[in-house]
């Protein structure tokens, strides 16, 4: 157990489909948020389309939690069907408590081998007794008893999620809470502590949803996309939220489409933006490329999932490193940036539309399931601005370059509607004006000019959250980022100081940076989940590590907890 | 542009061609279609830069970088996309695609499908030579199935694509054919699909003179005015289009849907959108 975790509770709700612990999850957090805790939310599923296994995997605190805890200390399962198949994804051990339908049955075998204390009560039968009633009612009432989450707020969560509209149900959800507070088995489990008041507002919010909103306040107003999980999310958001503030979505026919669309847009004015995940992307590689030859910019979205090909759609992997740095056939100079956290997919969105626009070249921002389909309560974060904007032709043009050979690279890029900068914008090697050449030196040119904007460019302070001091350094990024903060935070109890690296801007490389970062550290943990090791060997071609630097990498679908990785540290510190 | 007098805003053909010199080989039937398109932007007295063209890769697709409108060329078979987040974005620009046979019925037949359904103000121009020119000379979608070529011998067997009957399954507001022989009916054709509303799909025989030089010839024999009047009646149009013989010219249906047009007037400030996060 991490020293941290007697401040924050991880508590897993488990159930057939139509148990509804997805909208128990969802309730239970609002309710902790309602009552002053922070809290996180991820969901685990099976690959059915309704129905199924399901888990809502949740965590509060009295203080902001971003990564996964090392264990639960409350295991609600409304039944035991399927729930063996959740078994490596539920640490449970002799401190955590199950509580179960008296009806449930044999618990599966990993519940009895955890030594886990397990109690019994009558969710279903109790649900039966009060007409309308449902079964995660009864089962969020002992739950909140036993945690100490007041069931005012539970009630006040119920309300505004099923509204007043419907008062018969509402006043069943509030009979069946009171009811299972009443009725909570007699255990001893950690009782949150009562929330630190930050005086904050407080936002509940999905990394997807972060992400969407970002995108929007850094100017994206079309959005061309393909659902595809884990990413639809980001579409549902912005198809909703684009049209408030004079924005479109189109849902395109595939994702050769939604790419082109996001081309065709932007090269109109439009900060354009596509969510998609591995395959999508896969299918976008190509008209990446013409988007960095013709200089049109766009930001896609990679909500990462276990792959190769199908893989697992529902779970976590950050193994797309590869395909978003090298994947573009030519010498195809563009942006990778990472969120390094939940909340952060706001910033970084707003930042990666900043990075396209300013260079006119396509980012693609690798976000993972992990992050985009988690929610968090979290304090209301600042705003940021990125005053850069796209470099248009102003005033009365003459004699125009689309593609002149700028100090920066960068060249004033005409929207259609301007008189005198007509262009035609291609992805055939072309001279300074933007007509097709097969010559050396336009060829040789062009390359040096789109190189050079990125080249040329101030990244600033977000290529990298840079955190904390000693001789010792987790290198890390994207949604790990998150878990190693924990564990170096874990990592003081035990007297060892740990500085955290997490790069946020994952091409191009900045070795001058990452050097100074790294200025007096003597041994590094690269930190990554992919099974190749795909951040480590990227950052071994272009950065130099200090020796004996280590990997710690592997797939998915299982979170990266902060236990596996204090583990690493605490076997440094004391060698 | 202060002055506007008639004289001093009147664009001429010319006005809309750029110094770019085509590679297309001398008596390609997609010079033509240059032409009838700098007539057709004339006669309608677009200011060029209120004119984008979207192509994707073939000899067809060459055609943007000779007019002095805005252009795009993308990659093979995608213009038509590209040219949908355009309009859709930007609704105030008159937006042509151009394409031919294989960049528009093979690699970006699925885009042909639903940029007719979506039904988007664009025009749609395409250049039919039956074969695969810029590659040098493999069987498209509506190559003959009897044609001979070095990735075909004896001919590809295959039934040749039907466009037009496919434009109006998928829901295409208009559907014209022209050809090459005929510069005037190009023109004509393209200001039709140009004015009228949605999406606009203009089948042009463009003859190869290179691969396919059975073409020219023949297809000077063979087009024709088609002999029955337009229709906005897509059953008569269906019928009619399932017995045409690929050489009917004219407007061969104009239907009556309303384009897609996207709503792009919320003016709400981007803060208003962190209400749905406040707990």
């Amino acid at each position: 157990m991490t020293p941290s975790a007697n401040r924050s509770l991880s508590i897993a709700l488990t159930g057939s489909g139509g148990a509804g612990v997805m909208t128990a999850g969802q309730t239970l957090l609002d309710a902790a948020a309602k009552a002053g805790f922070f809290g996180l939310m991820t969901r685990s599923t099976g690959p059915q389309i309704r129905g199924g296994e399901a888990a809502a995997l949740i965590r509060l605190a009295d203080h902001p939690v971003q990564s996964p805890g090392d264990r639960f200390d409350i295991l609600l399962a409304i039944d035991f069907e399927n729930l063996q198949r959740f078994a490596a994804e539920l640490p449970l051990d002799a401190d955590s408590l199950i509580v179960a339908d008296e009806a449930a049955g044999e618990p599966p075998e990993f519940l009895v081998k955890s030594g886990a204390q397990i109690a019994r009560l009558p969710i279903a039968k109790l649900a039966k007794s009060i007409p309308g009633a449902r079964a995660s009612m009864i089962a969020l009432g002992a739950l909140a008893a036993l945690i100490g989450l007041p069931e005012s707020a539970l009630i006040e969560a119920v309300a505004a999620s099923i509204g007043r509209k419907k008062p018969e149900a509402l006043e069943a959800s509030e009979k069946a809470i009171r009811l299972g507070a009443e009725r909570a088995p007699q255990a001893s489990v950690p009782r949150l502590n009562p929330p630190l008041g930050s005086g904050a507002a407080r936002w509940s919010i999905t990394g997807n949803e972060a992400t969407g909103y970002g995108a929007i306040r850094g100017g994206v107003r079309f959005v061309g996309g393909y659902p595809i999980t884990p990413a639809t999310e980001i579409l549902e958001y912005m198809a909703s939220a684009l049209p408030q503030c004079g924005g479109v979505l189109l849902q395109a026919e595939d994702e050769l489409a939604s790419i082109n669309m996001v081309i065709g847009a932007s090269y109109g004015g439009s900060p354009s933006l596509t969510a998609t995940a591995g395959p999508g992307l896969s299918l976008m590689i190509e008209s990446l490329g013409l988007a960095v030859a013709a200089e049109v910019p766009l930001v896609v979205v990679d909500v990462m999932r276990s792959g190769p090909s199908t893989g697992i759609a529902t779970k976590s992997e950050q193994s797309d490193l590869n395909i978003a740095v090298y994947g573009l056939h030519g010498d195809a100079p563009h942006v990778v940036t990472a969120p390094l956290s939940v909340l952060d997919c706001l910033k970084t969105a707003q930042w990666s539309t900043h990075l396209a626009e300013s260079l006119q070249t396509p980012v693609i921002m690798l976000s993972d399931q992990s992050l985009g389909q988690a929610r968090i309560v979290v304090d209301r974060p600042d705003a940021v601005e990125f005053p850069t904007r796209r470099l248009v032709p102003a005033g009365p043009i003459e004699g125009y370059q689309r593609y002149a050979s700028t100090e920066n690279g960068v060249s004033p890029m005409a929207l259609p509607g301007q008189e005198g900068g007509q262009y035609t914008a291609d992805g055939l090697t072309h001279n300074a004006k933007g007509v097709p050449s097969s010559q050396a030196q336009d060829h040789i040119g062009q390359l040096d000019k789109r190189q050079r904007k990125l080249d040329a460019f101030d990244f600033g302070d977000y290529w990298a959250d840079v955190e904390g001091e000693g001789e010792l350094a987790i290198l890390t990024w994207g949604s790990s980022s998150e878990p190693a903060r924990e564990a170096i935070e874990a990592a003081t109890a035990f007297g060892i100081k740990v500085k955290r690296v997490a790069l946020r801007l994952v091409s191009p490389p900045q070795p001058e940076r990452l050097a100074a970062a790294l200025e007096g550290v003597k041994r590094v943990l690269v930190l990554e989940q992919s099974h190749s090791g795909q951040f480590w060997r990227y950052l071994r071609a272009f950065y130099d590590l200090p020796a004996g630097a280590q990997s710690i990498a592997r797939p998915g679908p299982l979170p990266i907890r902060p236990a596996e990785i204090l583990e690493q540290i605490r076997k440094w510190g004391t060698a | 542009m202060n002055d506007l007098s008639p004289a001093a805003v009147a664009f001429k053909p010319a006005d809309y061609r750029s110094a770019v010199k085509p590679v297309w080989c001398p008596g390609c039937g997609d010079h033509s279609v240059l032409l009838a398109t700098q007539r057709a932007l004339a006669e309608l007295q677009l200011p060029p830069e209120q004119v984008a063209v979207v192509s994707g890769i073939g000899c067809s697709s060459r055609l943007p970088a000779y007019l002095n409108t805005y252009g795009f060329h993308g990659v093979h078979g995608r213009a038509l996309p590209v040219a949908t987040g355009l309009k859709t974005a930007r609704p105030d620009l008159t937006v042509l695609v151009a394409s031919g046979d294989g960049d528009g019925f093979s690699i970006g037949g699925n885009h042909f499908l639903h940029a007719c359904r979506r039904n988007v103000d664009l025009t749609y121009i395409v250049m039919d030579n039956r074969i695969y020119g810029m590659t040098k000379g493999q069987p498209s979608p509506t190559t003959e199935p009897d044609f001979d070529t070095a990735i075909s011998p004896g001919g590809t067997g295959l039934s040749p694509f039907h466009p037009l009957v496919v434009a109006l399954a998928s829901g295409a507001n208009f559907i014209a054919r022209a050809f090459t022989g005929d510069v005037g009916g190009c023109t004509k054709m393209i200001v039709e699909a140009i004015k009228t509303p949605g999406f606009s799909f203009v089948h042009i025989l463009s003859p190869c003179v290179t691969f396919r030089d059975d073409q020219q010839k023949a297809w000077k024999k063979l087009a024709r005015g088609a002999m029955v009047e337009e229709t906005d009646d897509p059953e008569r149009a269906a019928r009619r289009l399932m017995t045409d013989d690929g050489f009917n010219v004219g407007v061969l249906y104009r239907g009556k849907r309303e384009p897609y047009r996207p709503r792009l007037t919320g003016g709400d400030p981007v803060e208003a959108l962190e209400a749905e996060f406040a707990q």
